[in-house]
């Protein structure tokens, strides 16, 4: 069976640390940082487990922000 | 696998379009706001359109939407967006023209201006995002804020008897002749959005066939009036907004 295997990026000067993406994921693949910050002081997105990830840019389509690239590969 | 291995171009599933510029919107972290300026930018490139487009922007948060979407913008007094937009369409019967309103410019100020545009069955989109708030000053009560609803000029929350009752803008347009699509819609997630998607492309598509006025309500949040987190503005949302502004078509025709 096909495996498909996603990774996405952050710019992570845009992310505004809303944390819409973090809830929207249905792999738990997202987190703030805890403790770095962008220039504009904000706790940016990142992948925390990026091992779970299925590319299906629910996290993208939700970021109010347009700062998440989504890419996805079939195994 | 290592994610350098997946994050390859030819990999590339979404981004953001490039219509909406990289200008950081001045927007608050999770502002409904900033998703649907990036629907509007992926339908108008996807339509093509984007040379060929006439968008008016209202007084409230969006008032800087020119900023971000690269197309051709007028930004109109407070709640005059769709007398605006009707001139713009009949002089450019061609282009896509739309207004993008908050409900304090179109379902208060601008209430006239918006009844008779739809009335009239002006062939233009009106996307119109209600989030019972005025958002851009400071978080004051709206024609649309909830019954009990606190807002910093009904620090009690909203009482029917002294301020009236959510006025429901969109089933009363739907009652107009000249409106062919009113629609109400929300952008809390990924689904959700992807309808939204569809609907407000329908609304475009309307226009450009001379079907009349379509009406895209989007139920949004103002996390910041609402003083809430993002997160749990879209819950709040789902849970209050949505039992007074249930989802659906209003009318489509
Ligand atoms: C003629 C006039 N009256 C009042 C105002 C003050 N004002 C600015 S924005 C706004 C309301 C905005 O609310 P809404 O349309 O819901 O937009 P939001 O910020 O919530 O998106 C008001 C009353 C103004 N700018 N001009
Ligand atoms: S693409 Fe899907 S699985 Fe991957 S981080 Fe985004 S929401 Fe989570
Ligand atoms: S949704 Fe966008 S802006 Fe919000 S935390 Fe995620 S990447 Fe940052
Ligand atoms: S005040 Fe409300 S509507 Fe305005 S940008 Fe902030 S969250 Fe959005
Ligand atoms: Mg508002």
């Amino acid at each position: 069976m096909a495996k498909i295997k996603g990774a996405i990026t952050v710019n992570a000067e845009r992310c505004k640390g809303c944390n819409l993406c973090v809830v929207a994921c249905p792999s738990d693949v997202l987190a703030l940082q805890p403790q770095k910050v962008n220039q504009k002081g904000y706790n940016y997105a990142y992948m925390a487990n990026p091992d779970n990830c299925i590319g299906c840019a629910s996290c993208g389509i939700v970021c109010p922000d347009g700062c998440i690239e989504v890419y996805k590969v079939k195994l | 696998m290592d994610v350098n291995e997946i994050i390859k171009p030819e990999n590339l599933v979404y981004r953001k379009p490039t219509l909406l510029n990289d200008n950081t919107m001045h927007y608050c972290p999770g502002c409904s706001h900033g998703v649907v300026h990036k629907l509007v930018a992926e339908i108008i490139e996807e339509m093509g359109m984007m040379e060929n487009t006439i968008a008016v922007s209202p007084v409230g948060c969006a008032v800087f939407a020119y900023n971000y979407v690269d197309v051709d913008w007028i930004q109109a007094a407070h709640g005059r967006a769709p007398a605006v937009a009707t001139a713009a369409k009949r002089l450019n019967p061609h282009k896509l023209v739309f207004t993008y309103q908050g409900d304090g410019d179109l379902a208060a100020i601008g209430t006239a201006e918006t009844v008779h545009a739809c009335n009239r069955g002006e062939n233009i989109t009106i996307i119109f995002i209600n989030n019972g708030i005025y958002g851009m000053t400071g978080g004051q009560m709206a024609p649309t804020t909830l019954e009990g609803m606190v807002t910093v000029t009904c620090p009690y929350g909203r009482k029917p008897e002294l301020n009236g009752y959510p006025l429901h803008i969109g089933e009363l347009l739907a009652k107009l002749k000249g409106t062919c699509y009113v629609t109400r819609q929300s952008v809390h997630t990924a689904a959700a959005i992807r309808k939204c998607k569809k609907a407000i492309m329908q609304g475009f598509e309307n226009s450009m066939n001379k079907k009349g006025t379509s009406v895209i309500e989007i139920v949004s949040t103002c996390n910041t009036g609402w003083k809430m987190s993002p997160d749990k503005a879209n819950v709040w949302m789902t849970e209050n907004m949505f039992a007074e502004y249930p989802m659906g078509d209003l009318k489509n025709e």
